[in-house]
């Protein structure tokens, strides 16, 4: 059936096609269990397929932190239930540095790809690109499946890793060799190196299905009228992840290939003068280079927090304009930004390498592009201050939660102003100054932009409402929660506080803030405790929320809400809607808003 | 037991919240929506003007509570300028801070939906685009520049006179050579270390310039207000030399020697008077993750007078002669070589001082 759809998905072609889905909804007589929740090849269900693992792999990811935070909060208690759960990993109910090391490390891997990479574009990708843009399906809705079936068998390869007696990956979410390299010198580099590098490849193969398809699906099939520039924000944004995911994650998986060589191959591509401590070995390898790595690594590495700040751009671009019955200010401006930040992502990777002893000449030119990336940001920023001036702002639970993104945003990206300047990041790097900046810029600031896409549009997927006390108690936690982790952090890092330390108590440098971590710690655990009830409101709401009456419940102008309140496969019975205007007509000539099918008026002015 | 009874109140407090947003949901539908939707738009309105005015007390707050703790007094020169850079970053990107978080939080509260109010329909503007893109570029501008002028400072030649030290990391310590008085520092080739025979480093004893390197592992010596060069090495994993007091770092990866040079300002001793901690040290803290004992991989500097620099290169044995004395039962030839380690003059890049 998809296929079929999918061949005639392109507007022109579509007005001769019947399509019956809104005959045949829900009791399709093709449709099993299997290939509808499954194996399904519906970009609705894939895009529910991902939102849902992504949730599991955060209560996972965040979970460990809290395991890791009980540890830096609390050092000199114990857990005797650490033990029950953790077994020898915490001895006498205290985090060995091992456990302690594998536990961040795939904390960092698990929300960096896994839940805001995989989870947050997966999730809104593949949702929104067909309905907003106007097609039926994705391009391919076959490979779409695929990308999700390659994301958990990466998942399965992950998960598994955890429960191998030498425990998972333990050097870090950025692995560098030679210590991700040498099982000898880090019991985490053995066998769980090889699952984290394997499940890394599958996350790849899926990353790149998934985003070739977005390309090709925004660039062929948006629906007659739909030209580029008529497009939500939200289609530009994912559009630029996939242009930056698609170029930038092969580099990632030729540099895990080479590592894998020189773990078991013999090869040389990293190691170079090792003599293992801890069996009194010298390694035949010479001439290889670490920082070979860092530079392919990063390379995707930078890259990488741009896949999982823009979807938030995008969505909250999208919300903040919807909920302030206005137009987004600088439409043009911000597709320009946007495009802006995609292509100084690629030019910036070194930056994270100043003080590998990196030539100093070719430092400052990376200095230079670093801060660059400053000037599109501080368009947006202003872009969106100027989108609710004289707005009429209704907060919803996701316009509360695009605000958030929007301060939380300016906070964590004025902190990348220090550090992307070498001279400051030479004290900085590497201290808890880094930990609050990439927090709250892309951590923090991406899953609020993921809440507020969440909140939107889950009227869409579900055709029922989350419960909105519970949205707004999880909005005001989170945010307020956020800034008293991290803020504080900022401090320690002044005061060159190293990351990545299991305890601080033997150095007289760094001790000074034992209450701080306590705070810290005791912070993090009640936002937890709040991250879980939302995903209980999150599946009561499936079941048991509000139901949605209005075919466009928050009076919004794009196209997934001219699809019925249930949508079948094929998103609109009937034809396909065509486009008269750009996304963003609220309050424009006294009309609250104008739907982007509606044709444009004899005398009305284009935007 | 107090976990249980931590594990129950959170489910209580869950299961209380939970039913309080299931009763409110039922009366915003007996409210009607769009009076409960207003009611919610004016208490998150509220909130958010609150939380910009609670957010801005506890900035300053946080500020007072910490500022005696965080940076001290830079203990290098290369050290002030980066604290320079700092506050000057720390200006520029406060103004911004400020002005943009009131204005998000204002605007929120201050356009909340209005029955009255018509939102103006406002899609672009060509010249306040054009302003915010000039003034951040300016600004960057002025921070690039500064930044970069530090920069190559910092990261420059190292001055003729400075005193070269080699810092080589391991797991999980740290190993320090000194050239010795011919000031050169002998080869080595990582083959050749053996942990066992003596040799961390694997010195090449057929080059004689390793016969007086003095290779330690107490602490590194330097001299105050006389530039100091660090070469760094690592012998397995990547590691990373990190000396708060003197706002330093600089990674030390195998197979590829680092370097960085700073001059120290104040000896240990000045330091203890100055920070009013009297159990003061300078310390070499691990800022690359190298393992399970990372955390605990610290170095000790000491900065001492030229004086009591001398003195203590005195006491120390060439990594050499205490190998040969080791291999050797016979005392002689290793005591003869000891005097004349002993004997060495005082090198005269420790005389001149720089100003």
């Amino acid at each position: 059936m998809s296929t079929d759809l999918t061949i005639h998905g392109h507007g022109e072609m579509v007005g001769s096609q019947p399509v019956h889905d809104a005959e045949h909804e829900g009791h399709h007589h093709k449709e099993t269990f299997i290939t509808k929740y499954v194996f399904s090849q519906d970009h609705k269900m894939i895009c529910k397929q991902f939102l849902i693992t992504g949730m599991i792999w955060a209560i996972l990811g965040g979970f460990m932190s809290v395991l890791f935070r009980l540890q830096l909060g609390y050092p000199e208690s114990t857990f005797p239930w650490l033990e029950d759960i953790l077994g020898k990993w915490a001895k006498g109910g205290k985090i060995q540095p091992e456990a302690y090391y594998a536990l961040v490390t795939m904390h960092g891997t698990v929300l960096v790809f896994f839940v805001l990479t995989g989870g947050l574009s997966g999730t809104f990708a593949n949702f929104l690109i067909p309905l907003q843009i106007g097609a039926r399906d994705m391009a391919s809705p076959f490979l779409n499946m695929l990308s999700y079936w390659f994301f958990w068998m990466a998942s399965v390869v992950m998960i598994t890793s955890l429960f191998i007696e030498t425990g998972p990956a333990a050097g870090g979410w950025t692995s560098y060799p030679p210590l991700s390299a040498l099982g000898d010198a880090s019991i985490g580099s053995q066998g769980g190196m090889d699952y984290w590098i394997t499940g890394m490849a599958l996350f790849v193969v899926s990353s790149l299905l998934g985003g070739l398809n977005y390309i090709t699906t925004i660039l062929n099939m948006r629906t007659k009228g739909m030209s580029m520039t008529r497009l939500p924000l939200t289609i530009w944004a994912l559009f630029f992840t996939a242009t930056l995911g698609v170029l930038s994650f092969p580099v990632l998986l030729s540099g895990l290939i080479l590592l894998l060589f020189d773990r078991h191959a013999g090869t040389s591509f990293y190691l170079s003068d090792i003599f293992i401590s801890a069996t009194q070995k010298a390694l035949p390898n010479e001439g290889g280079s670490p920082i070979l790595f860092q530079h392919l690594f990063w390379f995707l590495g930078h890259p990488e927090v741009y896949i999982i700040i823009l979807p938030a751009m995008g969505l909250v671009s999208e919300v903040m304009a919807i909920n302030s019955r206005k137009p987004i200010f600088g439409y043009m401006a911000m597709i320009g930004s946007l495009f802006a930040i995609t292509i100084l992502a690629f030019l910036v990777w070194a930056h994270h390498m100043f003080v590998t002893g990196l030539n100093p000449f070719l430092g400052s030119v990376f200095v230079l592009l670093t801060l660059l990336i400053a000037v599109p940001s501080a368009i947006k920023v202003f872009n969106w201050l100027t989108t609710l001036w004289r707005g009429n702002i209704r907060f919803t639970p996701a316009m509360l939660f695009a605000i958030g993104f929007v301060s939380m945003f300016i906070s964590g990206g004025l902190t990348g102003v220090f550090l992307g300047n070498s001279t400051l990041d030479i004290h900085l790097h590497d201290t808890y100054f880094i930990i609050a900046h990439f927090h709250i810029v892309m951590g923090v600031s991406a899953f609020l932009g993921m809440f507020c896409g969440v909140y939107h549009w889950f009227p869409k997927m579900y055709g029922r409402y989350m419960n909105n006390t519970m949205s707004y108690i999880h909005f005001w936690v989170t945010f307020a929660g956020a800034y008293l982790i991290f803020w504080p952090m900022h401090y320690e890092g002044l005061a060159g506080m190293p990351r990545r330390y299991v305890e601080y108590s033997g150095w007289s440098t760094f001790n000074q803030f034992a209450d701080l971590n306590r705070f810290i710690s005791t912070v993090a655990m009640i936002v937890f405790a709040v991250q879980l009830m939302f995903v209980f409101n999150f599946f009561y709401s499936i079941f048991k929320g509000r139901k949605v009456t209005s075919q466009n419940p928050w009076q919004a102008n794009t196209l997934e809400w001219t699809t019925p309140i249930h949508p079948g496969h094929g998103n609109w019975p009937g034809e396909i809607p065509e486009v008269h205007r750009w996304a963003y007509d609220y309050g424009k000539d006294g009309k609250d808003f104008i739907l982007q099918t509606e044709p444009l008026g004899a005398d009305e002015q284009h935007h | 037991m107090s976990t249980y009874f931590l594990i129950a109140i959170l489910l209580l407090g869950f299961v209380i919240t939970f039913q309080i947003a299931k009763a409110s949901e039922y009366v915003g539908i007996l409210k009607g929506e769009k009076k409960n939707n207003e009611q919610n738009n004016r208490i998150n309105g509220f909130l958010m003007i609150l939380f910009l005015v609670l957010g801005l007390i506890g900035v300053y707050w946080c500020n007072e509570l910490f500022k005696g703790k965080i940076l001290g007094k830079s203990a290098s020169v290369q050290g002030e300028k980066i604290d320079q850079m700092l506050y000057i970053t720390i200006a520029i990107t406060g103004i911004v801070f400020f002005i943009t978080q009131i204005l998000l939080f204002w605007f929120s509260f201050k356009y909340q939906y209005s029955e009255k109010r018509k939102s103006f329909y406002f899609p672009h503007n060509n010249k306040l685009e054009v302003i915010w893109t000039v003034v951040p570029a300016i600004a960057l501008t002025v921070l690039v520049g500064f930044g970069l002028m530090y920069w190559f400072q910092i990261t420059g030649e190292a001055p003729r006179d400075a005193m070269q030290i080699e810092i080589t990391g391991k797991q999980f310590n740290w190993i320090y050579r000194y050239p010795g008085k011919d000031g050169v520092f002998g080869k080595k080739y990582y083959r050749n270390i053996s942990d066992a025979e003596n040799n961390s480093l694997g010195l090449l004893w057929d080059d004689p310039a390793t016969h007086d390197d003095l290779v330690v592992s107490s602490a590194m010596y330097m001299v105050v207000n006389q530039p100091v060069k660090l070469i760094i090495n690592s012998r397995d994993v990547i590691h990373d030399v990190g000396i708060v007091q003197f706002r330093m770092k600089m990674d030390a990866v195998p197979g590829t020697p680092t370097t960085m040079w700073f001059t120290p300002k104040y000896t240990t001793q000045e330091m203890k008077k100055i920070t009013g901690n009297p159990d003061f040290e300078y310390e070499i803290s691990c800022d690359q993750m190298c393992g399970k004992g990372h955390f605990s991989m610290k170095g000790i500097i000491q900065v001492v007078t030229p004086e009591e620099f001398v003195l203590w290169r005195a006491k120390q044995v060439p990594n050499y002669v205490s190998v040969m004395k080791d291999k050797m039962p016979a005392p002689a030839p290793a005591d003869s070589a000891k005097t004349a380690a002993l004997k060495g003059e005082i090198p005269a890049k420790l005389v001149a001082v720089t100003p």
